[in-house]
Order: structure tokens, then sequence, then C-alpha cells
């Protein structure tokens, strides 16, 4: 509800709200206002059309990491996407630990830069996404693996106990100990064979649902 | 004896006779806002095990509620000593998401204000590093030269610490007159007086007795554990995303990485110290090289709302690299907003390094970790 009128809004006055605009982006200094009002429908347009322009042809050192990948897990695997500096793959739940394995011996990625967990409540599960980084290997020095991988979600959680868990990487990267603990606590997701499954950032007492779960709600809000 | 119903979370420990568990945290001034739990066998730490979350305030929660714009105050929350670095992959994330291609000039001023940033947080590191080893000299020098870089900061920004200075289009306002040589006569002098850090600090033989051999990291170890900034550098390893991975204007500039191999505390101190002299290196190039006039800022429409997709940028703060993941579905709000910060990164290497060591070797250890509690809890 409160989206589709904010739409609105947007789409019937995009001319009239240039005072809002000052109000929204905090206050600028008077002398900015002649320079930056000029620019802004010059500016816009060309990346606008940038990614059109680069999607044809795909960035061929990263494309490659991509292909090594798909061809060793065909079915397993889906590429969700490929930009410069970033590849993304969508692992299947069962076979993210082999292609994390696959991603350390022969791909050369060392460590894990963060994991993140999202929650999809309308598709019934929750995603949760390995960022993969190297400091070995040179070529690399520029790239990201991103591994995502889904897992069944439950209802009513009852974090460690129900269906919400995927393997833990642990045993390949060892970075992921801790991030592992905070995806845990934070959305429910148990990691098998984990060795240390507890809570890190919330209290010892917390009985409530995990916080970054889409269904716990801010309160006040 | 029946053991009790206890609520959930709690439980009952055997109290052995040998091993002394000390709590140390999560009030206590040693350890900012953090809880160490350590076991001590006479004066040995035996088992180490960090408890952070004591400051947890769900930023990445509070993301979802806020549009792109309004999530910027509340981002730098975490650490607001380091504010343009903790919004700087924020900022470049969203610029990717709305398609933005921001002004040169823009570029350069945010570099410019990263780098004194960095060096502001260095400051106050490196004051608390000082009292903890019980020299109060050291906690005033920085205390009181930082002072010159908030001055500065101040002037750009119109705020003393918590600066909201860069916005997704930008930043929010262009510099004053007559900043440029007032920043190069600042730096110029800043520099100075850090030289001088090194004969009442870098240089003193108890400094270097207390912190050298004690905490040694190995370089298999940096990179296993995943670690990053300078406990990585401090380990010999090459690794700096200013430069591996150059964002805005980085590539551009002269500036050195700084690397020790030893990894013991002592390297891992003296890192951010070498680090603000590439900061002034960095400011006075990008001063020189800035362009002079132009716009800073592109105007963005009311709630603004990215594409569908996600992205992942990361910077080098000035505790080593910073990553922000943004999951968009095309609403004003992200999706899912999550910081990958250096301080929780670096946090898993404290009980490698506390393991074997004198209890009163815990505070050089922990400090020259460059930890931020209150950024790892977020």
């Amino acid at each position: 509800m409160g989206s589709d009128s904010e739409k609105e809004v947007i789409e019937k006055k995009p001319e009239d709200s240039k005072p809002t605009e000052d109000k929204v982006t905090a206050k600028p200094t008077p002398d900015d206002k002649p320079t930056t009002a000029k620019p802004t429908p010059a500016e816009k347009t060309p990346p606008a059309k940038k990614p059109s322009q680069e999607e044809p042809e795909l960035p061929a050192f990263e494309k490659g990491i991509a292909d090594k990948i798909i061809d060793k897990f065909a079915d397993k695997t889906t590429v969700s996407f490929v930009k410069p500096d970033r590849v993304g793959i969508k692992v299947n739940r069962d076979s993210i630990h082999d292609v994390a394995e696959f991603a350390r011996d022969v791909l050369n990625y060392d460590h894990v830069d963060s994991v993140a967990g999202v929650d999809y409540p309308a598709d019934n599960e929750i995603e949760v996404v390995y960022h993969l980084s190297s400091y070995t290997d040179p070529t690399l020095g520029r790239q990201i693996l991103e591994l995502a991988t889904r897992t069944q979600r439950e209802d009513d959680p009852n974090p460690g106990k129900d269906a919400t868990r995927l393997p833990s990487l642990r045993d390949i990267f060892y970075s992921v100990e801790f991030h592992e603990r905070e995806v845990f606590e934070m959305l429910g997701v148990y990691f098998e064979g984990h060795p240390d499954n507890r809570r890190l950032l919330l209290p010892e007492d917390w009985a409530d649902l995990p916080p970054l779960r889409k269904d716990f709600r801010n309160k006040g809000r | 004896m029946t053991t009790p119903t206890l609520p959930p979370g709690l439980s009952i420990q055997k109290v052995d006779e040998r091993i002394m568990t000390l709590n140390i945290g999560p009030q206590h001034p040693g350890s900012g806002h953090m809880r160490i739990i350590v076991q001590i066998d006479g004066d040995y730490i035996v088992a180490c095990d960090p408890d952070p979350g004591y400051v947890h305030r769900g930023e990445e929660k509070m993301a979802e509620y806020r549009n792109y714009v309004l999530n910027i105050p509340h981002l730098e929350r975490p650490v607001i000593h380091d504010s343009c670095n903790i919004l700087y992959p924020y900022v470049l994330g969203v610029e990717e998401l709305l398609g933005l291609e921001i002004t040169e000039r823009a570029k350069y001023i945010r570099v410019i204000a990263a780098e004194l940033n960095r060096c502001v947080y260095i400051m106050y590191w490196l004051a608390i590093y000082g009292i903890f080893l019980g020299h109060s000299t050291m906690f005033m020098w920085p205390t009181g030269d930082r002072e010159l870089l908030i001055d500065l900061l101040e002037k750009m920004t119109g705020a003393r610490v918590t600066h909201s200075y860069f916005i997704p289009g930008g930043i929010r306002n262009d510099l004053p007159a007559n900043f440029e040589e007032v920043c190069l006569r600042q730096v110029n002098y800043f520099e100075k007086r850090i030289k001088e850090y090194a004969d009442v600090f870098y240089d003193n033989p108890i400094l270097i007795s207390r912190t050298e051999k004690t905490g040694i990291l190995t370089r298999e170890n940096a990179i296993r554990l995943g670690t990053t900034g300078s406990v990585l550098r401090a380990s010999g390893i090459d690794y700096d995303v200013r430069k591996k991975e150059p964002y805005d204007v980085y590539d551009e500039l002269d500036f050195e990485t700084c690397v020790l191999k030893s990894g013991d505390s002592y390297a891992r101190s003296k890192i951010p110290w070498l680090d603000m002299f590439q900061s002034c290196r960095i400011i006075r190039d990008a001063l020189q090289k800035m362009p002079k006039s132009g716009s800073v800022r592109i105007k963005l429409k009311p709630n603004p709302r990215g594409k569908l997709g996600s992205v992942y940028k990361r910077v080098e703060s000035g505790r080593g690299a910073l990553g922000c993941y943004i999951v968009s579905d095309k609403k004003p709000e992200p999706y899912r907003l999550k910081l990958s910060v250096p301080s929780f990164r670096n946090l898993i290497a404290l009980p490698h390094l506390l393991i074997g060591e004198k209890l009163g070797n815990m505070p050089s250890v922990y400090w020259s970790l460059n930890y931020w509690p209150v950024e790892a809890d977020r």
C-alpha cells in the first residue's frame, strides 16, 4: 500500500518535486544549485545505455571462471551474473561443499570476505551468499566469486532443530567460522559440521524469531 | 544433585581447581564494548572466547526500512571516527544500482575526505593503544594532533565526526573557498608531527620489549583466517583494496602499500602509523590533480529505486577491507544490506593469538588487531 502511493507521487510530478529533493538529500549549500541542476539529464543518460552496450561481450577473464565451474558442475550450478570483477554462481544446496572445494583447490580462492543470509519468504527459501576472494593469486586480486545457495524456510522456526540447514564450509574456508555463526543466529540457518554453533551477537536469552527474517518487525515500525 | 531447569542460553559450568575463567568486559575500558572470556592457567592464557554483541544495534535490519538516502546517517554510526570510509562501499554500491556516474571533482574530494578520515581513525586508535600500554604521552599526542584533521573535515563537511558527507551521486557540498591551501598546510604539519612519534613510541625500547615477538600471526594463518587490513599486511601479504581493486581515482594517485613481515604485535601496531604517511602523500597528490572547479553532485529523484539485482562493493578502510552487499528489489529501500566489516573479520584471529600468551600481554595483542567493537557488532 505504502509503496504504491509513493510510486504515484513520483510518476505524477517528476519536475515539481525539486524543492522536496533538497530535503531528501540533506541541505545543499546555495552555490551548488545552479551547477548541479544542469548536469542531471546529461549525466543520467549515458549510464542507462552502458549496460546494453556491455552485455553482448562479457568480460573474458570473469567468463572463464564461470565456465570452469559450469563445466565441472553442469547440472548443479547456474550463472546468475558475470560483471567486471564479479562472478555470481547459484549452487544447489547439496553441492555447495563440492563447489567451494573446487573454488579453493582449482580456482585458488583462499578466504571468505563475507557471508550474507537473505530471507525470501515469498519463495519459502533462505539464501546464503558467500563472497570468496584471494590473497595468494595475484590474477584474482580484483575478483570476487559469489556463491549463492538456498535452503528451505520454515514459517515457525526452531533454529538448529528444523529443516533450515546447510552444510558448513568451515572445513574448506576456516574464515567462515564467525560469519556462519552470525547467519545462524540472524536467520536461523543451521550449519551442519560447524564445530561451534553458538550465538555470537545476540543475547544468550533471545527467544524471538531470528531478527533478520522478514517477518520479524522492528518495534515501532 | 538434580540439575535445575535453566532459562534458554544459560548453562552450568564446573569450576576447575587449576584453570580460572576470567571475564574481561563488556564494560571494561581495556576491551571496549566487548567481552573476552579467557581461561588462565597461572599467568598463561589457555583458552579464549571473544563474545561480541554488547553494542549490537541491528544496523542491517534498520537499513531495510529506510530509503537509500536516509540510510546514510545511521550506517556511519558503527565507526564514527571513520565515517567516510564506512559509507564509501555503500555509496559506491547504490551508485551502481542507480546507474550513476559521478563527476571527476567529486571523486577527488571523496578520496581526500576518506584519507583524512583514515588518519583521524588511526590517531584515535593509536591514542587508545598508547594508553593501554601505559604510555600516556602517546594518548595525549595523537588526541591533540587529531584535532588538526578534524578541523579540516569540519570545514569540508560541517560536522566534526559524523560527517554524512558521501551521498549517492557525489558528495553533499563542495569544498569551502581557500580549502586547498589550508589542507596542504595542515597535512604537511601533521606529517611532521607523526614523524616524531617514532622517537617517543615506535623506537621506544619499552614498547618494543612488550610487543615484539608477542602474538605472532604467520603468513599462512593470516590467509587462512581471512584477516584483512593492517593485520594482514603486518604478516607479509601485500593486499590493499586501494591498489588491487582501485575505486574512484585511487588508480591515478601515487602511493605505496605498507607491508611488514614479522606478524607480531609490534608490526601490527606500526602498519597503521606507516599508512598515515601514505595518506598524506595521497592527499597532497589529490589536491594537485583535482579539477579546480565543476559540479560535485548529481541530484537524485526523491525515493530513488535501484535496479533488480545485487551488488558487492569494497573499499580499504582504516582497519581493512570493508565490503557492502546490497540486494535490491526495485523498491526505494534495500531488500537486504550486509556490511562485511574488517573488525568482525579480524576478530577470528584473537583466540589464535592469545592462546599461549601471558595475560599481561592481552591488551597489547588485542589492541594491535586494530579492532573496533562497535563496528564488529554493527
